[in-house]
């Protein structure tokens, strides 16, 4: 069961972490089926947030050149071009880069489709990054959001090995930025959300794929289109984060995607990494008085 | 459309929300394709031949909405019995001139009932006029002006007689069968009934469905008929003037719009009135009357009106009656002043000098290379933009600097590089796709000695005017007399838009009271107004382009946020929503309709139509101009106030759509004999190359197709993204998009990189090798088409080749714009030669490919002597090269 302090199940994030009457948890429904992959997120967010430069590279991943969530890149999209049928699990139907010639004439191809979903951080309800901050930088809003300070963040670390997203990183450059060596990662606009307003990507976003309001009710706006989607007869749309009962609790920046998690890069089953914490203290204990047993019946038996 | 108007497709997402389907006709799988229901992949080029078949589809099965085509189009009028079909003559029309390459249009008029037989006044009278038309780009006027015809002329209601145009129609695309798309275009024949029916089943009474395209049909040799064929299709099926109907066309800039309807075009003055030819108009009164075209219908009849007007609003006090309003100081042109023949002619040393503002023509023009040479021989040169583009500094970077061709030290352009206020520093207004004006209040001072476009001309003219102050010269006076008193403001003396805003609405010019519609005009020099159809945007004083009503507050028309001309009219000839009787055709789709009890048209949207004009309105004997207007003449800029399914005189290039091959291409084309659009304009001179096509020979050399356009990442030319790191980083080199099939036949490695070759240049990209692109199957054989951004140039933060060098200058005769959206090339594996080898590789090309100095391919291909040949693959008759041919 879920108490006070509890490192998985559902729960309310900020009540749980101590806000007495906070406002309605806020999150993002993303709506990956509307995403015309403009990237106007990515560039908002840059803007507003004054994120750096990221890899200024060609990948050939499609028109993806920002490779993945990272420091310098708050707001990922991503580009997977891949046939309609998805191939079975056995014959690893992962998107490669760059399209390897087939043997199948053009007329016999199955239907292209061309995905496109714009990633960010989740705002866990159980976030391993606050879970294991040590100096207290990383905390929970009273929005129910998880935020750096980048003032008090030592660079340790422990919060990019955590993340079972691999969001979070810390700055490796451009040189001489300020906050090189700090950990950084969306903040859900919080200097935005604080004076009323919407954060920058889903202001950005003009086909509404990116929507921002209360947790709650972009969970059942999600259902809805979920519904209509399915009845249109788009089978493969799935909601991803919306579950409380989830590894992770649910997260507060959930999706709609069309297909399998894995296809947009996405872990299909997150768990919050500190979840088996408290069980692995206990065996901890368990273990050391049985150490301390043995020590003792060992020093006993001597005499 | 995701591509390159992300903020607008959220209105066909929404519409998708709501149930509508929305269908992807592209060479390429873009972004759009990627949310649309269905992508149909099409060989680039071949457009008409696509909506050809569907025009036949149409016909065949009767499947037009009757009535509305009946009493709004011309579809039943006849048309003269001396008309040849390109059926009867291999691809050509009546009245060919070999010659001069253009039509008499004698043979296509309508039958008229004046039994005269004279021809309508205004009508082309042969095919020297049509020759002049393409040089002055008349079609761009024939485009605002409409057709201006006869305005009674025979009928048959029951579309029957075989010269009724709904019956030519039927027989000139009666060869555009569904296999014929299949071949021509490489659609399946599934896929292409699959839109017929979407788009059939999706018009009529209860349903209309919208055409939306953009540069991608424009920039083609045959680019106004690729057009023409999508207004045939959408009057056939009723959906012209109706909601959700239309044909919205794309711009490719935020005020582009603006920019022709207050214009940028040589040929044209604000409000789309004619500029005058010295040529041919010695008066004003020669002027006005080759814009009124007595005799016909419609509202051009009053072009006096708005010729004084805005000579008014040019010359102030010094324009009278008594000097016909200063008409002797209105520059006029004598030919073509394109920009690509201005271009040539900087080439030829025959102009000086050239401003370029907001445009990077050393990038973003068809023939980089002559872009450049062009500029390298100028005396001067100004530029004003945001960064140091590339039109700016070719003089010590460009390819022609790698080549040798330009030599720094030896370039005698002088080029002054002004900084120029960016959009959120200036206030003004936009106009954009939808011809709505939307004001722009300033954000924020522009920095430095950054200024706007407004500061600079009115500056600059102020200044030239305090130079020539003194002077006596007859010379001087068309610059002094100018009305140039507009008020300033601030510290550095910036203009007021608003006044500028003002004198474009019109006012009274005693009383200085705005006028709220161009019907207010007068022509005795008592009002004066800069564009008659943006008056009415200060109506009442108010500045009507800086409304801001929010949508939730008003009618699903918004007809309260900003100001759409002429009058505010959101939908263009909407007396068309309504039936003959005036009633909606649908109560689902009303939107203007005849309300009997008050007498006057109402509904959503202003009606745009007379008011109190009834739907019984028959015009009486002898009548013209508005008066001749009828109760169901919809169409009130057409000289018969009907749309047109053919159209007798206007087009440089036929009376009704034809398939013709581009320029380049691979195939013969397989309608008939004539290959490519027998009218456009060329340039044949030595650097201006154009690789073979059938029938000649060598087509092997560049055997692929290609096609530029757009990423959503960058813009045109590149001089507002390549500079900027947030936009630089998401698209930051070059690239050639290929499909698996075509890499591996050139061995091209994805990330690799290759280069793509044509007469003209070679450049070089990474491979993005893609299943988005797909080989097609046409005629038998399989065509590979390779895809290209167009953003980059040596300048910014992301440098690379630009895509535009590849294209030579072929236009569309009707307005001169530029092929560049399709053409034929090489692909080859590995980065391209540089220095002095590049210039050695391309000609070792051009040589191979037949492509000699001073010889060029005959343009008509039709044997000779031979107009009913039938087979189109027919070798040419023995000596097919004619003699040099300057083409002015």
């Amino acid at each position: 069961m879920t108490g006070p302090n509890s490192f998985f199940g559902p729960i309310d994030p900020a009540p749980d972490a101590g806000y007495e009457d906070p406002p309605a948890r806020k999150g993002f429904f993303t709506d990956t089926s509307v995403c015309i992959g403009c990237k106007a997120c990515e560039v908002a967010c840059k803007e507003w947030n004054d994120v750096p430069e990221n890899l200024f590279a060609m990948l050939g991943t499609s028109y993806d050149n920002s490779h993945s969530l990272n420091a310098n890149q708050w707001r990922h999209v991503a580009f997977i071009e891949r046939p309609a049928e998805s191939k079975p699990l056995v014959s690893l139907g992962m998107p490669t880069v760059g399209a390897t010639p087939t043997e199948l004439p053009e007329e016999e191809k199955p239907d292209f489709r061309w995905l496109m979903s714009s990633d960010v951080c989740k705002h866990c309800t159980h976030a391993a990054c606050l879970d294991v901050c040590p100096t207290g930088s990383l905390f929970r809003s009273e929005f129910g959001t998880v935020v750096v300070q980048d003032d008090i963040c030592n660079g340790c670390g422990y919060c990019v090995a955590a993340c079972p997203y691999g969001v979070i990183d810390r700055r490796k450059g451009p040189e001489g930025d300020p906050k090189v060596g700090i950990a950084q990662k969306c903040t859900l606009c919080y200097d935005r959300l604080t004076d009323g307003q919407t954060p920058s990507c889903a202001q950005a976003c003009p086909t509404e794929s990116i929507q921002y309001g209360d947790v709650e009710e972009l969970r059942a706006r999600a259902e809805e289109r979920l519904a209509a989607l399915h009845e249109r007869g788009v089978s493969e749309a799935r909601l991803y984060g919306n579950d409380p009962e989830d590894g992770v609790g649910g997260t507060g920046a959930f999706f709609l995607l069309l297909d399998e998690p894995e296809v947009y890069g996405l872990p299909p089953d997150p768990v919050v990494t500190t979840k088996d914490l408290p069980e692995m203290w206990t065996r901890a204990a368990v273990a050391a008085v049985a150490m301390l047993a043995g020590a003792a019946a060992s020093f006993l038996r001597r005499r | 459309m995701a591509e390159a108007h992300p903020v607008g497709f959220q209105w066909v997402v929404e519409a998708q929300k709501r149930g509508a389907r929305v269908i992807h006709i592209d060479p390429r799988f873009t972004r759009t394709s990627a949310v649309a229901d269905k992508h149909v992949p099409i060989r680039v080029g071949s457009d008409i031949a696509f909506l050809g078949g569907i025009v036949n589809y149409i016909l065949s099965n009767e499947l037009d909405f009757r009535e509305y085509v009946v009493n709004y189009t011309n579809a039943a009028v006849l048309v003269s019995d001396k008309f040849e079909d390109t059926d009867d003559l291999d691809g050509l029309f009546s009245g060919f001139d070999p010659e001069k390459r253009t039509y008499d249009p004698t043979s296509w008029q309508y039958d008229v009932e004046d039994e005269s037989g004279d021809l309508h006044k205004s009508q082309a009278n042969g095919s020297e006029e049509h020759a002049e038309h393409r040089e002055t780009a008349a079609g761009l006027q024939n485009e605002a002006h409409g057709m201006q015809t006869a305005s009674h002329p025979r009928r048959d209601e029951t579309l029957q007689h075989p010269r009724c145009v709904y019956q030519v129609l039927k027989r000139h695309f009666a060869r555009y069968t569904p296999e014929m798309v299949e071949q021509v275009c490489g659609v399946s024949q599934e896929d292409f009934l699959d839109v017929c029916r979407a788009w059939t089943e999706n018009s009529g009474r209860e349903r209309t469905t919208a055409l939306v395209y953009s540069v991608g049909w424009t920039q083609h040799s045959v680019g106004v008929q690729y057009i023409r064929t999508g207004a045939i299709l959408q009057l056939l099926l009723g959906n012209m003037g109706r909601p959700g109907g239309g044909i919205m066309a794309l711009r490719g800039h935020a005020s582009i719009q603006g920019s022709t309807d207050i214009p940028t075009l040589f040929n044209l003055l604000p409000g789309y009135l004619p500029m005058p030819d010295a040529n041919k108009h010695h008066s004003f009164t020669d002027w006005v009357d080759s814009v009124r075209n007595p005799g016909s219908k419609g509202f051009w009849s009053k072009a006096d009106a708005y010729a004084v007007n805005l000579l008014k609003a040019y010359w102030g006090d010094a324009a009278t009656a008594d000097n016909d309003y200063c008409f002797d100081y209105m520059p006029k042109i004598t030919g073509d002043h394109g920009t690509y023949r201005s271009v040539l002619d900087m080439i030829d040393g025959k102009v000086k000098g050239y401003f370029l503002l907001g445009q990077n023509p050393a990038v973003g023009s068809a023939h980089g290379r002559a872009q450049r040479l062009g500029m390298a021989n100028l005396d001067w040169l100004v530029v004003r933009d945001l960064f140091e583009i590339e039109s700016a500094n070719f003089w010590k970077d460009s390819p022609e600097i790698e080549t040798g061709e330009i030599v720094t030290e030896e370039c005698a352009t002088e080029v002054f590089l002004f900084p120029a206020a960016s959009y959120a520093e200036k206030e003004g207004t936009f106009t954009q796709t939808q011809r709505m004006l939307q004001w722009r209040e300033k954000a924020v001072e522009p920095p430095e000695d950054c200024r706007s476009e407004l500061w600079f001309f009115y500056h600059l003219g102020r200044m030239m005017r305090e130079r020539l102050a003194e002077s006596t010269d007859e010379r001087d006076r068309p610059l002094l007399d100018l009305a140039w008193d507009y008020p300033v403001h601030g510290e550095y003396d910036e203009p007021s838009a608003d006044a500028v805003l003002m004198e474009i609405n019109g006012y009274d010019v005693a009383t200085r009271r705005p006028l709220s519609s161009f019907t207010e005009m007068k022509n005795d020099g008592s009002t004066l107004g800069g564009c008659w159809i943006y008056t009415g945007v200060y109506a009442d004083g108010v500045n009507q382009a800086n409304r801001r009503k929010s949508r939730h507050e008003q009618s699903f028309v918004a007809p309260e946020w900003g100001w759409a001309w002429p009058m505010n009219r959101r939908i263009l000839y909407n007396r068309a929503s309504a039936d003959p009787e005036g009633r909606p055709w649908s109560e689902r789709k009303a939107y203007v309709w005849w309300d009997d009890d008050a007498q006057q048209w109402t509904g959503a949207d202003v009606p745009d139509f007379e008011k109190t004009k009834p739907p019984s309105y028959r015009s009486p004997e002898g009548a013209d101009g508005v008066e001749a207007l009828e109760g169901i003449d919809p169409f009130i800029m057409q000289g018969d106030g009907k749309g047109a399914l053919y159209v007798p005189q206007g087009l440089v290039d036929g009376p009704m759509p034809t398939h013709y091959e581009p320029v380049e291409s691979p195939f013969r084309n397989p309608l008939y004999a004539q290959q490519a659009n027998p009218t456009r304009k060329e340039y044949r001179r030595d650097d201006n190359p154009m690789n073979p096509a059938p029938p000649e020979d060598h087509i092997d050399v560049f055997p692929f197709v290609f096609t530029t356009s757009r990423l959503t990442e960058h813009h045109t030319a590149g001089g507002m993204s390549r500079y900027l790191e947030h936009l630089a980083e998401l698209q930051p080199e070059m690239f050639v998009e290929v499909s698996p099939a075509l890499a591996a036949e050139r061995g091209l490695e994805h990330m690799g990189w290759c280069h793509v070759v044509t007469a003209r240049s070679a450049i070089e990209g990474r491979v993005l090798v893609t299943e988005r692109l797909r080989p097609l199957k046409v005629e038998g054989r399989t065509v590979h088409q390779v895809w290209m951004p167009y953003h980059w140039g040596s300048g910014g933060m992301v440098t690379g080749d630009s895509t535009n060098d590849l294209f030579g200058i072929t236009l569309d005769p009707n307005v001169l714009i530029q092929e560049t959206k399709v053409g034929t090339c090489d692909v080859r594996a590995g980065r391209r030669p540089s220095g002095a080898a590049l210039r050695e590789y391309v000609e070792g090309y051009a040589r191979r490919a037949g492509v000699t100095d001073h010889v060029y391919p005959p343009i008509v291909t039709v044997p000779d002597g031979d107009t009913a040949s039938d087979d189109p693959r027919a070798p040419e008759a023995s000596d097919d090269r004619h003699p040099p041919e300057e083409d002015e």
